[in-house]
């Protein structure tokens, strides 16, 4: 067994015995904690899955919101209408092991569902480059949004309810755990060095008998696989989906964690991952605490202010991210200018 | 730099203000409907305000708790997490949409800490539990309100129904106004529909007119209902049109122009109330903040001051007390009108008429629970 599948499995034993031990005592002790740990977890996942596009592989898609749709919403259709069927759960109680079955299968299945929307929407969309690949995976991540606004078996704008909140801290650090693995794995192996080199030079890259376009979609549907497993943690975890949820601010959001972390940067990505999803917390909490004094209170109440104001201090100190090796960025800013 | 925040994060544990009693409130106040979160929310503050310059409740200060979910979906239910177990709150106000509520309310009903909505409407947002309120009539009594004011005050017999496809709301109003209308010897001649989003209704209105109704109802928002109004006047449709609270804008006035004089739309409230209760609301409120209330404001008002009243006759903070009392208001006198919480824990109030003449709102009448 390699080093790092060593590291793995002693990773997942470790979340495994933290969410068997501790997850009722959180859960019930410090739900609000406890929602922005799954929060944070969540968001990991599909900046670390996006960074594989964005960063390792130098491609911009702006759509990731779209594949987090595909998986949240097949993940809980999956529930609503196989569970009860299956492993007998009805109305999302049963025993934990039929409970945690059940998550896996739909975290499976949601990220099947998303991966084969990403390779359906890569094959044609990848032979693009620059802007008009981040044009059409836009336009991929509305499409998704309109189609659940106009389909009336998932509850179109009236929003989908989901029974039963299975995902718990295993399942949820227990795949971003795997994501970081395979994410890292990938890119560190022979196969994966291939990213790089279409990120680095793409006509040297052909030049060398490397196929891009298979390597592009390759990191798509990766990429894609985690972030319907995303999808189907948030939908198991706040029970209600609407289609606003998954819309392109969502999928901003995860590049401006990306791109904050560093552009190919895995450690820097999941760090910023943290800090972003803290940061609109930790200002809502400061708001009522006599911590700050009142003459700032204002600032506070406008805290998306204060938290836009936060980003653009961040990007303009650290423009190559929290920990990134600053080549990847400056290369997508080069060739955004070139294109 | 992340650390420092971390800490402060970390440190930042409640503080306990001793003798409040907190409520929490969550509403839409930045984003898409940020506006509508805004007002309701200057309401919910008001009432606060006046009743704590009369001593509070139950002889404490009353502290409300504020949070913006900014209108996006995953907010609501990080929010109500943080009320219940952080702040500790005896209820909860909010959301004012359904989708919202729907998201954050389970989490109230398994804490068992009372929630009350202003404004959502879904019929299954009161479904989650026991513990889960509303302070607006639902699209059932809405579209049967209306249906009734065409039979019986514009002795129409032959309606026409124009449609949102892409608003369950209005699929639902269309159908409650349906049955409702038929069941009163009414013919329905003609029904035709658009989505949100469209500008030219020319076709649906052109096969409206071939048909002859005395009246025509559509329940839509106003940015459509404008244009749809203004479009039917100029194909010479000139029968009153009828609609719901989705019509209240001015936005709907300044589009529509002279094409929407004639029309009737349903409320939850109206500033032009005549009512005492009303006059003295409108009178405060437009000190206060320089603009008149709507809906969002007047029922934002009425729900923390149904709220209170439980509070008061529970005569406790416990949250299975307030539950109980809450579930027994009868005859509250809102400034939307008398609430009754029925076994449902829906409101059942009268409805205001809203008439348009001269390219302005008036009151027209009340139209009461059956």
């Amino acid at each position: 067994m390699s080093r790092s599948l060593l590291n793995l499995v002693f990773a997942l034993v470790l979340c495994a015995s933290i969410s068997f031990f501790g997850e009722n005592f959180i859960a019930s002790n410090f739900a609000y904690y406890y929602d922005i740990l799954i929060s944070i977890g969540v968001n990991i996942i599909l900046a670390t899955s996006l960074n594989l596009v964005n960063g390792y592989t130098g491609q911009f898609s702006l759509g990731h919101a779209g594949f987090m749709a595909v998986g949240a919403y097949a993940s809980a259709s999956w529930s609503n209408h196989l569970d009860p069927i299956i492993f007998g759960i009805v109305n999302g109680s049963g025993n934990p092991v039929a409970t945690n079955a059940a998550m896996f299968v739909s975290m499976l299945f949601a990220g099947a569902m998303a991966a084969i929307a990403g390779f359906a929407v890569g094959v044609p969309s990848l032979r693009l480059k620059g802007d008009y690949l981040a044009i059409v995976t836009l336009g991929f991540g509305e499409i998704i949004r309109v189609a659940i606004l106009n389909l009336d078996f998932l509850g179109a704008s009236r929003g989908l309810s989901v029974p039963g909140t299975y995902t718990n801290l295993f399942w949820t650090y227990g795949s971003v755990v795997l994501c970081i693995y395979v994410v890292l794995s990938l890119v560190h192996s022979t196969y994966g060095r291939g990213f790089l080199t279409v990120r680095d030079d793409e006509v040297a890259a052909e030049a060398m008998g490397i196929n891009t376009t298979k390597y592009k979609v390759a990191a798509f549907v990766v990429a894609a696989f985690f972030a319907g497993v995303a999808g189907a943690l948030y939908a198991h975890f706040k029970a209600f989906l609407t289609p606003e949820g998954f819309n392109f601010f969502r999928s901003v959001d995860v590049v401006v964690i990306v791109i904050l972390g560093g552009m190919g940067s895995t450690i820097g990505v999941v760090f910023a991952a943290v800090l972003l999803t803290i940061l609109p917390e930790a200002l809502r909490g400061l708001a009522h605490t006599e911590f700050v004094p009142a003459a700032y209170q204002v600032l506070l109440e406008n805290r998306l202010i204060l938290y836009s104001l936060l980003l653009i201090i961040l990007m303009l100190t650290r423009p190559q991210g929290l920990f990134g090796d600053g080549t990847a960025f400056k290369k997508w800013l080069g060739r955004s200018r070139a294109d | 730099m992340f650390f420092f925040y971390l800490a402060l994060f970390l440190i930042c544990l409640p503080v306990h203000a001793e003798e409040t009693v907190k409520i929490g409130e969550v509403n839409p106040m930045s984003g898409a409907i940020g506006r509508y979160g805004t007002t309701c929310h200057q309401g919910i503050g008001l009432a606060i305000d006046q009743a704590n310059s009369s001593g509070g409740v139950l002889g404490k200060k009353i502290a409300l708790l504020t949070e913006d979910n900014q209108s996006q979906p995953g907010q609501t239910s990080t929010i109500v997490r943080k009320f219940v177990t952080q702040d500790k709150v005896v209820a909860i106000i909010g959301d004012l949409t359904s989708s919202a509520t729907l998201e954050g309310g389970p989490i109230a009903q398994a804490a068992k800490i009372p929630m009350v909505t202003p404004l959502a409407t879904n019929p299954k947002v009161t479904q989650i539990g026991n513990y889960i309120f509303r302070i607006c009539f639902i699209d059932e009594f809405q579209g049967r309100v209306m249906a009734r004011f065409a039979l019986e005050n514009l002795r129409a017999k032959r309606a026409a129904i124009l449609t949102d496809t892409k608003q369950d709301y209005s699929i639902g109003l269309s159908g409650f106004f349906k049955a409702t209308f038929v069941q009163g010897e009414g013919e329905v001649v003609r029904e035709q529909s658009y989505s949100s989003g469209d500008t030219d209704f020319r076709a649906q209105l052109t096969s409206m007119k071939a048909a002859g109704p005395e009246i025509v109802f559509v329940p839509g928002y106003y940015p459509e209902v404008g244009i749809i109004l203004k479009q039917a006047r100029q194909l010479g449709l000139t029968v009153p049109f009828l609609g719901c609270e989705a019509w209240d804008s001015p936005t709907l006035i300044q589009v529509a122009g002279k094409a929407a004089d004639g029309c009737y739309f349903s409320n939850q409230f109206s500033a032009d109330d005549p009512s005492a209760v009303v006059r003295e609301f409108r009178k405060i409120y437009q000190e206060r903040f320089g603009s008149l209330p709507d809906n969002f404001a007047a029922l934002g008002y009425d729900a923390v001051n149904v709220l209170l009243d439980a509070i008061k006759r529970a005569n406790s903070t416990d949250s299975g007390a307030i539950r109980d009392a809450l579930a027994r208001t009868k005859d509250f006198p809102g400034v939307s009108g008398h609430i009754t919480i029925d076994a449902q824990r829906n409101a059942s109030k009268p409805a205001v008429i809203l008439a348009v003449k001269d390219q302005k709102v008036q009151y027209f009448e009340k139209i009461n629970p059956d």
